[in-house]
């Protein structure tokens, strides 16, 4: 495999019994790019990203994250990652401090990292009032960044981005994309799904998942052209409409990730 | 090592910051302590016993009252006719009817013999059981006291009798709390500490955080081990609990040494911590985890020898109770506290803990999957 490729993935498949959720896929993610990974509810967004994350084994398929394949080397793949899940992935019933502390440990940083870590994010964040707050008495939208500064809290290669800006303001939106870029500009790759068509046309290349295949991927204003489209709105309707999978496939999958 | 720091940090923090944990560590073993072992006795009182005297004697009189000077009958009814009583019994407020018939004392004087009719209601079966042997033996007893005051013996008694004289070892006094608390004190251990360990890693599965957990290059059993060492220190503290309870409120001072039942105490808290891990990554939300682990700690106690003796089940329950950890504890806390046995003496039931510790433990690392 290529060096220069964060991510590649080569007819990868997860089906649960006679239910295919993600259906022969092939991309290859750059390293240091915004991939913005788009699709209707159900479409096997969720299903791919925890695939490509070591959480679901794939039926079929190949694929290398970091460098290194996710049937075998899945451990490794979660040293070099960062992942914010579609659930809040912070303690509660923890400090914001204690959050940090908690993460930056499991990954096996030296304390020093830790304690300069944590207050450069605090500073970033303008949280230094609230470090010693408990994360459950915090809005949602600081919620939200501080668990994006958790899954960069290591300075993985890649983080992994499942609907990070769901329920949270337009101003929020704005400032958690900033920090994306920001994260970006530190060369980490970030491979984010969004339900924000606005949001898409932040990345750099993005693709469209279909009931669980690829149906484009291309750059947003490529994409625009090709589907002669005014807007990413408007590419992802067209594309959209071809789905024939119900939206409440949505609770199904729930009641599995659930494990 | 360094993980599992951060891990016990963060699990400590959690246990200390949640009140209701809290709580049920440090209140429910007084309260299981303090209020149980005075109802929780296998001794019957208060039986309600419905006469039936047809006699009328000087006798017959003096039989009723040394029944209820026994102190372990109420007489909740006197009558000479057996259908009232019967009636008694079965509007339940009788347990017992004892029907002296017409002649008795004509019949004993006279015959040297006298025949008394005795029915009990067999719903509650071990008051009737054991109500219906008390009643036996206080018969038999004012039986021999007429005996000896009306009857000339002939030089040679007819009939043998034997006597037995008993002393009961290692409980003296027959005192059932000595004999409860320590028993109690392990269903508590055991409720505390299944509870808590299965509620614990599903709840992070509600949560999420466990999604979070796996995406991390955390070790299955770092993760493991560091859920259980904090739930392990609770429970050795609900015991140092307990231990002080049973000392202040019933002097109970085991004969054998605090470190035998401290081992012991340690390794069956391993193993009861494993299975109720186990229970967790099973389980999908907290509702589940906890109808297993009760249905689970229902069989332990039941069949653990606390309020059933073992030696009386029938063979298949003996099987199963020699996979019940709870039984084992059981045994090693009677005979540490009345007997004074030490490690040497419980090695066997010690190794078969240290083998159910290995086993749960084990099978919960192994069934907790990072991947599905």
């Amino acid at each position: 495999m290529n060096n220069n490729y964060a991510i590649t993935a080569n007819n990868l498949t997860k089906r649960f019994g006679d239910f295919v959720a993600v259906d022969n896929i092939s991309f290859e993610v750059s390293k240091g790019e915004i991939f913005g990974f788009l699709g209707a509810n159900g479409a096997g967004k969720t299903t791919a990203m925890r695939m490509l994350c070591g959480l679901s084994l794939p039926s079929s398929g190949t694929a290398t994250v970091a460098g290194f394949d996710v049937y075998k080397q899945n451990e490794k793949i979660k040293r070099s990652i960062g992942y914010m899940s579609q659930k809040f992935s912070l303690y509660d019933d923890l400090t914001v401090k204690e959050n940090m502390q908690f993460y930056g440990g499991i990954y096996g940083k030296s304390d020093a990292f830790i304690i300069k870590k944590t207050a450069f994010i605090l500073n970033h964040l303008h949280l230094e009032k609230e470090a010693n707050v408990l994360v459950k008495a915090l809005p949602l939208g600081w919620k939200q960044k501080l668990a994006f500064s958790g899954a960069i809290f290591h300075e993985p290669e890649i983080v992994f981005l499942d609907e990070p800006t769901g329920g949270v303001d337009p101003v929020t939106r704005r400032e958690f994309w900033n920090m994306i870029y920001q994260a970006s500009d530190l060369g980490i790759t970030i491979f984010v799904t969004t339900h924000y068509m606005d949001e898409a046309e932040y990345c750099n290349r993005v693709s469209i998942m279909v009931d669980g295949r690829i149906e484009a991927l291309d750059t947003p204003s490529k994409l625009k052209s090709t589907y002669n489209a005014a807007s990413m709105d408007d590419v992802f309707l067209k594309l959209a409409r071809k789905a024939v999978r119900a939206c409440r496939l949505n609770n199904w999958h729930e009641t599995i990730f659930s494990f | 090592m360094r993980t599992i720091k951060f891990i016990l940090q963060k699990e400590f923090r959690q246990i200390f910051r949640d009140a209701s944990i809290l709580r049920m560590i440090l209140i429910m073993p007084i309260i299981q302590l303090v209020v149980l072992p005075w109802a929780a006795d296998y001794e019957i009182k208060n039986i309600k016993l419905a006469v039936v005297d047809q006699d009328r004697s000087e006798y017959s009189r003096q039989l009723i009252n040394k029944i209820t000077a026994s102190g372990y009958f109420n007489l909740a009814h006197y009558s000479s006719s057996y259908n009232e009583a019967l009636h008694q019994i079965e509007s339940d407020k009788a347990d017992l009817i004892l029907q002296i018939p017409i002649q008795f004392e004509k019949e004993l004087v006279k015959e040297n013999e006298a025949t008394l009719f005795m029915a009990m209601n067999a719903i509650n079966g071990v008051k009737a059981s054991l109500g219906g042997t008390y009643l036996r033996t206080i018969i038999q007893n004012y039986n021999k006291n007429v005996r000896t005051e009306w009857i000339q013996f002939p030089r040679f008694n007819p009939e043998t009798q034997i006597e037995i004289v008993s002393s009961s070892w290692y409980n003296p006094l027959m005192n059932y709390k000595y004999f409860m608390v320590p028993g109690i004190l392990v269903i508590l251990l055991t409720l505390i500490g299944m509870n808590l360990a299965s509620i614990n890693i599903v709840k992070e599965k509600e949560i999420g955080t466990i999604e979070q957990i796996n995406v991390t290059p955390i070790k299955k059993y770092h993760f493991i081990i560091g859920k259980l060492i904090p739930f392990w220190v609770m429970g050795l503290v609900v015991l140092t609990i307990g231990i002080i309870i049973s000392r202040v409120f019933y002097g109970i001072i085991p004969l054998g040494s605090f470190v035998t039942i401290y081992v012991f105490a340690a390794v069956y808290l391993l193993a009861l911590l494993g299975l109720g891990l186990l229970i967790s990554t099973y389980s999908v939300n907290q509702q589940q985890a906890m109808l297993l682990s009760f249905f689970i700690m229902m069989i332990f106690i039941l069949l653990g020898g606390l309020y059933t003796s073992i030696d009386s089940m029938p063979e298949w329950a003996k099987w199963i109770t020699r996979f019940n950890p709870v039984t084992y504890f059981i045994e090693v806390m009677r005979m540490v506290v009345l007997k004074g046995s030490s490690l040497i003496d419980i090695k066997y039931h010690l190794l078969k803990m240290v083998a159910f510790a290995v086993v749960f433990n084990s099978w919960a690392i192994f069934s907790y999957k990072k991947r599905s």
